[in-house]
């Protein structure tokens, strides 16, 4: 695996202050999560060779990209990178084909037209080949754009708010295709995004970026249940992000009964085959804490745990509490009044309550059958 | 009807365009996409012949070409002939005159070109030329068009500087307007109707020849 690891490090105070070293791994989705103006697009523009940092080093797998200690850095068309553009970049004067096959470039001439066609029904758009940019929906675009990135057989994927130009249910099919790209590519992702929705679909890891500063960093599930993440909490509000398995529907109760390693979880109904692997996330406000196990409660999920850790940041009116629930963490945002009177403190055994509804089910991407089995675009 | 002004003019328009538009392509593209401290200084140095009198262009140009300034020296040992008052001149002169014709429209097409664009295809692995040919030259084509147009059409009305620099010498620096004028003066008026209505005939055909293209490139762009 690490032959054909990213391996990031930037430096610099002006005139985009960045301070970021990272890693991602192929198979991993990492994503660079900021406000605008973090310098997001800036860490993704240096991995592709458009903009070089005072004190950068990068390296994928075995090339070194960019290393400025040794004046070392190789121009954008020699290095194997697939970028999606935030607003795609296709080239208006050709056709999608065309633009696909203008990263053939490696490939022998009589071969670029068939590969582009196969590249172009891999991301499911398999009847507008012939036509241009501005004949596509955004959608559409986008799968272009993502067609024309995999064209180069790139060592990394590199995606900027690949979603941020598609409206809803849109966005949604497509972040299943890149999940869906990620399982079958082996390489590493990196994906650059301000909307909290695509990190919690997506990403395997996770790195917060404010003002150019690498707030933190790790494994997307690590992080979700960290309750020092202050920055996180003011962004989109903490809750904890960790996976679970589907036992079982139960419609007529309107319920489906989930496992995860702390136990089992009651959710809202929704068609999901059993055995299915989902994300779930639980926001931190929606837990409620108890001393004894209550009793005669409209709620479905009582979970035994203890406190973990607990975040009395002053700065803060409420207090963050992290329940450990066999070996998950769980996020409890709190009242003070609420420590005090429960005596809580570090260790102590308590119960999580959540209510079903609270609980944010997404399920990971599987392929429908009928597409048979999964693309290979490294060769 | 004094064919060989026709000649002249025609030659002089083609050879402008040759000689500039490479230059314009180039400056045009420099202008569009560099970032550099004075760029406002030399778009407006750029802009000059635009709006300075023919003559007083003419003058200035006359000066840099005679026999006492560097250049006309030069000239003079490179192919051992004169600058002014030759063909040579007059094509030279003619591109001076004619740069802000070139490069605005060329600056205006490639800036048109989203940088995004143009990153994008590096990242495709295009090389710079590849870029330059594949991907800018045909999104930049409307505005390259419209230069070599314009200039030719500037070129073939181009009074004052032709007279200044170029005399006027019959089958040499004589094109089809001071022709006609010289026709003017010899109250020779028609002749100067004919070689009038040839140049009106050039500029409608060159007009239509516009449109007619701009049209086929449009559907592209969209």
């Amino acid at each position: 695996m690490a032959d054909r690891r990213l391996s990031v490090s930037l430096r610099q105070r002006t005139p985009i202050p960045l301070n970021v070293e990272f890693t991602c791994d192929p198979g991993q989705i990492l994503a660079v999560f900021g406000p605008s103006g973090s310098g997001k697009t800036t860490i993704l523009r240096s991995i592709a060779g458009l903009y070089c940092p005072e004190h950068a080093y990068i390296r994928s797998g075995v090339e070194i990209w960019t290393e400025t200690s040794t004046r070392t850095f190789a121009p954008p068309h020699r290095r194997t990178v697939g970028v999606v553009f935030q607003e795609y970049a296709l080239f208006p004067h050709l056709t999608a084909r065309g633009n696909v096959m203008t990263a053939l470039g490696h490939r022998p001439a009589r071969e670029r037209a068939t590969r582009a066609d196969q590249l172009l029904d891999l991301v499911h758009l398999s009847t507008h080949h012939d036509r241009r940019p501005q004949q596509l929906s955004g959608g559409e675009r986008q799968r272009v754009a993502v067609a024309r990135a995999l064209a180069r057989e790139p060592a990394v994927l590199l995606l900027d708010e690949p979603f941020a130009a598609v409206d809803r249910t849109v966005r949604r099919r497509l972040q299943d295709e890149i999940d869906e790209l990620r399982r079958t590519l082996e390489i590493p992702l990196v994906l650059v995004t301000h909307d909290f929705d695509d990190v919690v679909r997506l990403a395997t890891h996770l790195l917060i970026l404010d003002r150019g500063n690498a707030v933190a960093s790790g494994a997307l599930a690590d992080l979700t249940s960290r309750p020092d993440l202050s920055w996180l909490r003011d962004a989109v509000g903490l809750g904890s992000v960790f996976e679970a398995r589907v036992v079982r529907r139960n419609p007529e109760r309107g319920l489906l009964e989930l496992a995860f390693d702390g136990g089992t979880l009651l959710a809202s109904d929704r068609v999901l085959n059993a055995g299915a692997t989902v994300r779930v996330r639980i926001a931190a406000r929606d837990v409620i804490l108890a001393t004894s196990e209550p009793r005669g409660l409209s709620l479905h999920n009582v979970l035994a745990g203890r406190v973990s850790a607990l975040n009395a940041d002053p700065a803060f009116e409420h207090i963050i509490v992290q329940i450990n629930l066999g070996g998950v963490h769980l996020l409890a945002e709190v009242t003070r009044d609420a420590i005090a009177r429960l005596d809580l403190v570090g260790g102590k055994q308590l119960y999580a309550l959540i209510k079903s509804v609270s609980i944010n089910v997404i399920p990971e991407f599987r392929m429908p059958p009928d597409q048979g089995p999964g693309p290979r675009t490294k060769n | 009807m004094d064919w060989d002004a026709l000649r002249v003019s025609l030659w002089l328009g083609a050879g402008t365009i040759a000689v500039l538009l490479p230059c314009g392509i180039w400056f045009g593209r420099l202008l569009a996409i560099r970032q550099f401290r004075g760029k406002s200084l030399v778009e407006a140095l750029v802009t000059v012949p635009l709006v300075l009198p023919p003559t007083v262009l003419g003058f200035y140009l006359l000066v840099a070409f005679g026999a006492r300034s560097p250049l006309g020296q030069a000239f003079q040992t490179l192919v051992g002939q004169s600058l002014p008052f030759s063909f040579q001149g007059l094509m030279l002169a003619s591109a001076i005159a004619n740069i802000p014709f070139v490069v605005q429209p060329i600056q205006r097409g490639f800036e048109a070109i989203p940088s995004d664009v143009r990153d994008a295809a590096a990242c495709c692995g295009l090389t710079p030329w590849q870029r330059f040919l594949r991907i800018e030259v045909p999104l930049a084509w409307p505005g390259i068009l419209t230069a070599a147009i314009l200039t030719f059409a500037h070129t073939l009305g181009e009074f004052g500087v032709v007279l200044m620099v170029g005399g006027n010498l019959p089958g040499q620096t004589r094109t089809l307007s001071v022709a006609i004028y010289d026709r003017m003066q010899a109250f020779d008026d028609r002749s100067a109707g004919i070689m009038a209505a040839t140049l009106l005939v050039i500029a409608v055909a060159t007009l239509m020849l516009t449109t007619t293209l701009s049209r086929q490139v449009s559907p592209r762009r969209g």
